[in-house]
């Protein structure tokens, strides 16, 4: 039952993943990129892992992918054109690619067994949280008081750039652009 | 047939594979962010699979991941933004046409 709905979820995943790579307009591939990303999520929720799904759903489907969609909506030239792609480089992003899928494809299929598949639910949102704001209820978890204040010291770095960076200044326009 | 943990590795490599592809096609800045966002999401789908089948990554696998997706909402703004002040100063988003520093 899981593998068939797996192989569901993997084909829709890889399919709109396909669909990102061909399209030509943002707008085209941002719906591709919505497929893929719930496509994502519904694998977390396959592996147990409600929280992160939940998560991926919130914020890349709800806030991610909104600012790529006003993105391309605001600086898009045309509604559905964009810039040709020449047909070298179809061969070498897709020699690339395909390169790159079969190496890692090799490789994953010649991974060291888990140990011992574990049984039960993943820890959920309470452990967590709990691990990264340092406090562990359990001796033997691990916390991530650290990464979590990197992460949040660079959030607020990062938004005080993006807002100084967007500001509306010293517009050019190219010859020729109304 | 069992699920595993190769079939999730299989499908991450695809994305991630589709996503470098992406980076090296697409000439639209956008089109670049969606190729760096489907490489994350192949690199945050490895770690849940860990997470899931490997007993020793059942926190860190979920931790990092949630790491992970804040680092790319927060990319994902600052790309905007960058490619918004692009579009504001030259009228462009084609990554080709923004060379005015080769010399």
């Amino acid at each position: 039952m899981a593998a068939v709905l797996f192989a569901i979820v993997a084909g829709l995943t890889a399919a709109s993943a396909v669909g990102v790579l061909v399209h030509r307009g943002v707008v085209r591939s941002a719906l591709s990129l919505l497929f893929t990303l719930v496509g994502v999520a519904l694998c977390y929720f396959l592996l147990g892992a409600e929280f992160l799904g939940a998560a991926q759903l919130i914020v890349y489907v709800g806030g991610t992918l909104v600012l790529v969609a006003f993105g391309g909506m605001l600086t898009e030239a045309g509604p559905f054109a964009g810039p040709r792609v020449p047909a070298v480089g179809w061969v070498v992003g897709g020699g690339v690619g395909l390169g790159l899928f079969a190496l890692l494809a090799s490789a994953s299929l010649h991974l060291a067994r888990p140990p011992a598949t574990p049984d039960g639910p993943l820890p959920g949102v309470a452990v967590l949280g709990l691990g990264f704001l340092g406090v562990t209820a359990d001796p033997a978890d691990r916390a991530f008081l650290f990464p979590f204040e990197i992460v949040s010291v660079h959030l607020l770095v990062v938004l005080v750039g993006a807002a100084y960076l967007a500001r509306a200044k010293g517009r050019v326009r190219a010859p020729g652009v109304k | 047939m069992d699920l595993g943990l190769p079939h999730f590795v299989l499908l991450s490599a695809f994305l991630f594979a589709v996503g470098v592809a992406c980076l090296l096609t697409k000439r639209n800045a956008i089109g670049l962010l969606m190729g760096v966002e489907l490489v994350l999401n192949a690199a945050n789908l490895n770690l849940v699979a860990a997470a899931r089948y490997w007993p020793d990554f059942r926190l860190e696998g979920q931790a990092f991941a949630v790491l992970v997706i804040v680092l790319a909402a927060a990319e994902a703004a600052i790309a905007l933004a960058i490619f918004l002040h692009l579009y504001n100063t030259h009228a462009t988003v084609n990554v080709d046409d923004a060379n005015d520093l080769r010399s």
